[in-house]
């Protein structure tokens, strides 16, 4: 198996590191200068149950590991979705191929519909708030979802900054493209990052180039000189000791998804191989003509990747010609691209 | 000693980490292995099944068709731990809070009924101190993440900790089973436990 999916420093002692980093937030608020970027801390003993704590969002996709979210438009999709084994739904309004065909300003989905597909399933729901949009994420945290994506395939709101993840309870999840990025949004609290790819495409070689950028950046901080380390957490614009703590790890501290135009068994397989903990799967499955079968064997050749015949069975149970038809990305103009948005 | 971890989906690697400190800690020698298709349940001393998504886990458990391969081990004295999803997976009667779904075709090996999502979504997930008499005076921190309770249990399952009214640990001879966490508390206190009577 490849390396990086052993975590060699506990889960415990990764929450702990992020509950130091807060430490002087925490004093300085003694002196009212008062911030919130980072975790509060917890009593030495808690007798009154905690909500929302660190432990709780960090641990929320740890059980998503080596699974499938997939996306869905409405109940009877995410019925379809969780039959064949998905660990989470993510409930969109237009699933991104549509997005992409249809223009105009792609907002959070309809509230109602998420209801009713939380009614109905028993399996995680997530949803997609706009980047930068508090409220669009406090809405959601009000109805009770179980993770936010703060997603580039929704317009921005705000063009320059993301949510501070801090100060909610419920986890998120946000999209990137290198280490940079994905460092930055675990500085503003998101509890898992996923490769941004190339949404809606059907085309898996964005999603390939972010993960092999995010592992390659990865292994080059192993062994970088303590001034060198310094040095990118500049350039990254992220603290040094969160640089060390990667170098240490040799991975993410957070759960690292695939995303971005998986669209078949053998793109999922692949992109667990270049080291991700599972896939999202977005127009993939819904946009293609053999959607329940071909969720299944998704979710088949991601959790056994690591085993050819497996991946070969998965394989097998879908047909090429029912793939969706997908995207050349360097026919998109420039302006067409989703993975810009938000860096 | 080998420890299979059944490793389709969801926690398997903060298992490997406590299961590793834990048999540190005792000075064991154990190997630690997946457990995917039918011929890995041969040879194992112990089971460990992850938190993850049950109806996932379940799915792919019926794929590599595993399910009576393991009840059986499991009915001859196969020790196994269970964590959320797999306490959910080791429990005769399982149920969905809210939709009222019943989840058929588990292992049932553990007298007891489940339910799923009992405490409700991500959002009331929370930790919490609780007392386990069994693992010391020291509190140990439960994790629960959109955690079943166990709310019935048969005759022969002990309960070794609650929480309000729900069971939130029990054993049943060589079954352990807990609807919360302990390989995100980073304490090895109930692995260790588990480890111990393993190896009698």
């Amino acid at each position: 198996m490849w390396n990086t999916h052993l975590i060699e420093i506990g889960f415990d002692k990764i929450v702990e590191f992020f509950y130091r980093l807060a430490d002087v937030a925490d004093r300085l608020k003694q002196e009212g200068l008062y911030f919130r970027y980072g975790p509060e801390r917890l009593p030495e003993v808690i007798r009154v149950p905690q909500k929302g704590t660190l432990r709780v969002k960090y641990g929320f996709p740890i059980f998503q590991k080596y699974g499938v979210c997939m996306d869905v438009t409405n109940v009877e999709q995410a019925l379809i979705a969780e039959e064949a084994g998905a660990v989470s739904v993510m409930v969109l309004d237009k699933l991104p191929y549509d997005v992409r065909a249809s223009g105009g300003v792609a907002r959070m989905a309809s509230v109602n519909r998420i209801h009713e597909v939380m009614e109905n399933v028993t399996i995680p729901v997530m949803a997609k708030v706009r980047i930068g949009h508090y409220m669009e994420a406090r809405i959601l945290e009000a109805l009770g979802v179980d993770m936010i994506d703060e997603s580039e395939v929704l317009t921005p709101a705000d063009e320059e900054r993301h949510i501070n993840k801090w100060l909610f309870k419920i986890p998120f999840v946000n999209g990137a493209r290198n280490l940079g990025e994905a460092l930055r949004r675990i500085y503003e609290g998101a509890s898992m990052i996923r490769t941004k790819g190339e949404a809606g495409t059907g085309n898996v070689a964005e999603a390939v180039k972010h993960m092999r950028t995010i592992m390659n950046e990865v292994m080059m901080l192993v062994y970088l000189s303590p001034e060198d380390r310094m040095k990118k957490a500049r350039e990254y614009g992220v603290p040094y000791e969160l640089i060390d703590l990667v170098a240490r790890l040799k991975r993410l501290p957070v759960v690292n998804f695939a995303a971005g135009g998986i669209a078949t068994p053998a793109d999922a397989a692949l992109m667990m191989w270049l080291g991700a903990d599972g896939v999202f799967v977005g127009s993939g499955i819904f946009k293609s003509q053999d959607p329940q079968t071909r969720a299944e064997a998704i979710v088949l050749a991601t959790s056994v990747w690591w085993n050819p015949d497996a991946v070969l069975e998965a394989q097998s149970m879908i047909d090429e010609a029912k793939s969706m038809m997908g995207i050349d990305i360097r026919r998109l103009k420039p302006e067409e691209l989703l993975q810009v948005r938000g860096a | 000693m080998r420890i299979g971890i059944l490793a389709y989906q969801g926690g398997i690697d903060e298992h490997r980490y406590m299961i590793t400190e834990a048999c540190n800690e005792l000075s064991i020698q154990c190997d630690v292995v997946n457990v995917v298709k039918r011929s890995d349940v041969n040879g194992i001393d112990a089971l460990i099944i992850p938190g993850g998504e049950s109806t996932t886990i379940l799915k792919l458990m019926k794929k590599f068709n595993i399910v009576e391969v393991l009840k059986e081990r499991i009915e001859n004295g196969l020790p196994v731990m269970g964590t959320c999803a797999g306490a959910i997976l080791l429990a005769k009667k399982v149920k969905d809070l809210k939709t009222g779904r019943v989840m058929s075709g588990t292992l049932e090996v553990l007298d007891a009924l489940a339910i799923r999502n009992y405490y409700g979504r991500q959002r009331e997930s929370f930790e919490v101190d609780l007392n386990i008499p069994v693992i010391g005076d020291k509190p140990f921190r439960a994790v629960f993440i959109r955690a079943p309770a166990i709310v019935e249990v048969g005759q022969g399952v002990d309960v070794l900790a609650r929480y309000g009214e729900s069971y939130v640990l029990v054993k049943q001879s060589e079954i352990l089973a807990s609807t919360f966490h302990p390989e995100l508390s980073g304490d090895a206190r109930l692995h260790r436990y588990f480890i111990e009577f393993v190896k009698r």
